[in-house]
């Protein structure tokens, strides 16, 4: 279990990690989101007793880092840059590890074998392809046999089958009860591997969610329409119980609903249509949109002031921005209702990530109307197979 | 509190796993013991042509040293290399990790980087002298001379304490090539050249080096001062020693890994 209590870290002026409060919790694994810079590394370097934190606390099953004695056999790491000496041999560099924490020799082979680098096991470090020094850096987080792991974008430089190895690790450590807190900047990847998600920006706690949550609010489908009868089409369907949703490039969403339904509906009205498809917002989009926000809140003050939950206020679980946007939103100040578009305002090309605040909010792509049949973006797969699909071709190749 | 022995054995394992502790260790026996036995062969063949002032004057234990100036460098590398590889490498990361209470790390770094030097200090300090000697032929001293075991066993010393000082200093600096950018220059060339000039040299004496160096000395030379003693001096450079470790202490446990 690991606590974090307002933990803050300014570097200078910049912040870096801002009030953040959260749980990471045994037996599942915690995906801990976030784009580039958004102060992941830096909250696990402060978890480590790396960095001092500038206010607030972490422990760790109660406990500061630094009070823990051979802290490798309660939590294993695996940092962002590889923190290994290239001058050192494989199994020396997991040896001096182990000695300092009186872990048996016999412990180094064995994860050696684990992450496939008994081979070159007596190879200097130096050599290793980033691929290699990833696997090295994971031996070193399990060399301990710890409860707690802790991964900083542990695919980063692996192959696919790699990427599969890892998922499985992940998942089976938390499986055997551990706890597994691993970073990600991609939200596919997160998808596929953590059952509980925390996303930050800039620094700020964005979402703290179950996994099953994030997808059931934000893979919700919806269906696109595009007619040239706009006002008539309009009438029918909202005589119909439909919200129908304009998106600024002429064509028309409506959400929760079936295309086949809504395709005999505008023939029994005879209406033309020119696109009627099904489409399911990503998983990476709703990502992006959620931090995308901090971003732009943080860029220019586009956003107002600060969020009205203000600093260090998470959302409950569930998603959305963390406080209704201030004064200059093209929006206004007030969250939305059901309905993430206000109709007729058309979707402000440009500001990406503003459209559909709101949890139920579809995200798109600025730029891309216009050619019917395109959709704003490709239309993702539910979670799950864009990347399965991805290493599922290469498993075959597992068990060299 | 992670076991003392653990940590230790830990830090012996870093210490011996890396290519520049071998080959800069190697060079400053090296370096020490060959330029010695050199200047101590040109001395003996060359004894005829000294002067009657010189040869009062000539002190054979402190001239089969004569090549530790070059071979200091090697240390200097050594001590420096030490601490600031940790950091050059991001291995400091995976250290404080493992052994999260940071004074703990140090001493041990510290301990195990000192005891080695000490062990290749003192077997480079005997065996330069005794070849040296073994070269100056009726001009050499015998190791029970009043004041030459002293010199030769400081020798050892003296190579330990530079290393030592290179060490604390590169933990304050935590870059190699900072370190390695000052401390070179500085033993090589502005400590000697500050020696040598008048008014400044008063205050020159006191550096580590200069100081370290007078236990060394046997037969006082013809500008020899009195400020201290061979023991006070190797204490001097110990002070210094002690100041920079304390320094090094400091910023480790203050600054971000
Ligand atoms: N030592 C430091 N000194 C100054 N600024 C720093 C330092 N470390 C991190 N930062 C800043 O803090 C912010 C957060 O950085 P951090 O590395 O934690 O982000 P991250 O979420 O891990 O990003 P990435 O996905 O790129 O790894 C960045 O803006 C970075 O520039
Ligand atoms: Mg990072």
């Amino acid at each position: 279990m690991i606590e974090l209590q307002g933990l803050t870290k300014r570097y200078g002026d910049k912040t870096a990690v801002d009030h953040l409060t959260f749980t990471v919790r045994p037996g599942v694994v915690t995906g801990f989101l976030g784009p580039n810079g958004a102060g992941k590394s830096t909250t696990m370097r402060m978890l480590l007793g790396l960095d001092n934190p500038t206010s607030g606390d972490v422990r760790i099953d109660g406990k500061h880092y630094a009070q823990l004695s051979e802290p490798l056999k309660y939590i294993g790491a695996l940092l962002d840059a590889k923190a290994i000496h290239g001058g050192r041999t494989a199994y020396n560099h997991l040896l001096c590890m182990a000695q300092s924490n009186r872990i048996p020799r016999h412990r180094v082979d064995e994860v050696l074998e684990t992450v496939g680098l008994s081979a070159v096991a007596k190879k200097r470090s130096k050599g290793f392809s980033l691929g290699m020094g990833q696997r090295l850096g994971i031996a070193g987080a399990l060399l301990g046999d710890p409860e707690i792991l802790m991964f900083d974008e542990p695919v980063n430089g692996l192959d696919p089958e790699g990427i599969h190895w890892i998922r499985n690790l992940m998942k089976g450590l938390a499986a055997q009860g551990r706890t597994v807190f691993v970073s990600s900047h991609l939200m596919s990847e997160m998808a596929l591997t953590a059952d509980h998600l925390i996303v930050i920006g800039r620094g700020r706690l964005m979402a703290d969610t179950s996994m099953s949550d994030f997808i059931e609010k934000n893979s919700r489908s919806f269906v696109r329409l595009r007619t040239p009868q706009q006002e008539r089409f309009k009438d029918v369907m909202s005589r119909a119980g439909h919200t129908v949703v304009e998106t600024g490039d002429g064509a028309f969403e409506i959400a929760d609903s079936d295309a086949a339904a809504l395709g005999e509906l505008a023939a029994q009205h005879q209406l033309v249509l020119h696109e009627l498809s099904p489409q399911r917002a990503s998983l990476e989009e709703a990502f992006m949109q959620l931090t995308a926000e901090s971003v732009e809140y943080h860029a220019g003050g586009q956003m107002g002031s600060a969020p009205a939950g203000g600093p260090g206020a998470p959302v409950p679980a569930g998603m959305g921005a963390p406080g209704a946007p201030a004064a200059p939103s093209p929006y206004g100040a007030s969250p939305y209702g059901p309905s993430p578009y206000t109709p007729g305002q058309g979707a402000p090309q440009g500001q990406p990530g503003w459209q559909g605040q709101g949890a139920q909010g579809w995200p798109q792509q600025p730029g891309q109307g216009g050619q019917a049949g395109a959709p704003p973006a490709p239309p993702a797969p539910p979670a799950g197979q864009e990347w399965g699909a991805q290493w599922r071709d290469n498993s075959k190749k597992k068990g060299r | 509190m992670a076991a003392t022995s653990a940590v230790l054995q830990s830090e012996w394992t870093k210490i011996r796993s890396v290519r520049s502790t071998v080959w800069t260790l190697a060079l400053a026996f090296l370096v020490t013991l060959a330029l010695g036995a050199i200047i101590c062969a040109v001395f003996n063949s060359q004894w005829s042509s000294m002067s009657d002032s010189d040869k009062a004057t000539f002190d054979p234990t402190n001239t089969s040293f004569f090549g530790m100036t070059l071979g200091q460098l090697a240390l200097i590398v050594f001590g420096v290399l030490v601490i600031s590889s940790e950091y050059s490498t991001g291995m400091i990361r995976t250290s404080l990790a493992a052994v999260p209470q940071r004074g703990h790390f140090y001493a041990s770094k510290v301990l195990v980087a000192g005891l080695l030097a000490l062990v290749v200090g003192m077997v480079t300090s005997f065996l330069t002298f005794f070849l040296g000697q073994a070269l100056l032929g009726s001009h050499h001293a015998s190791i029970g001379d009043p004041g030459v075991f002293r010199a030769v066993f400081g020798a050892g010393l003296y190579m330990t304490l530079i290393v030592l000082f290179c060490v604390g200093t590169a933990a304050m600096l935590r870059s190699p090539m900072l370190g390695l950018g000052i401390l070179m220059p500085f033993f090589f060339l502005v400590s000697p050249i500050l020696t040598a000039v008048p008014k400044v040299k008063s205050v020159a004496r006191y550096f580590p080096d200069q100081a370290g160096q007078k236990i060394m000395q046997v037969v006082p030379d013809s500008d020899s001062h009195t400020s201290y003693g061979p023991w006070g001096g190797i204490g001097i450079m110990a002070i210094w020693v002690a100041v920079v470790l304390i320094g090094g202490y400091a910023v480790l446990k203050r600054r971000d890994a």
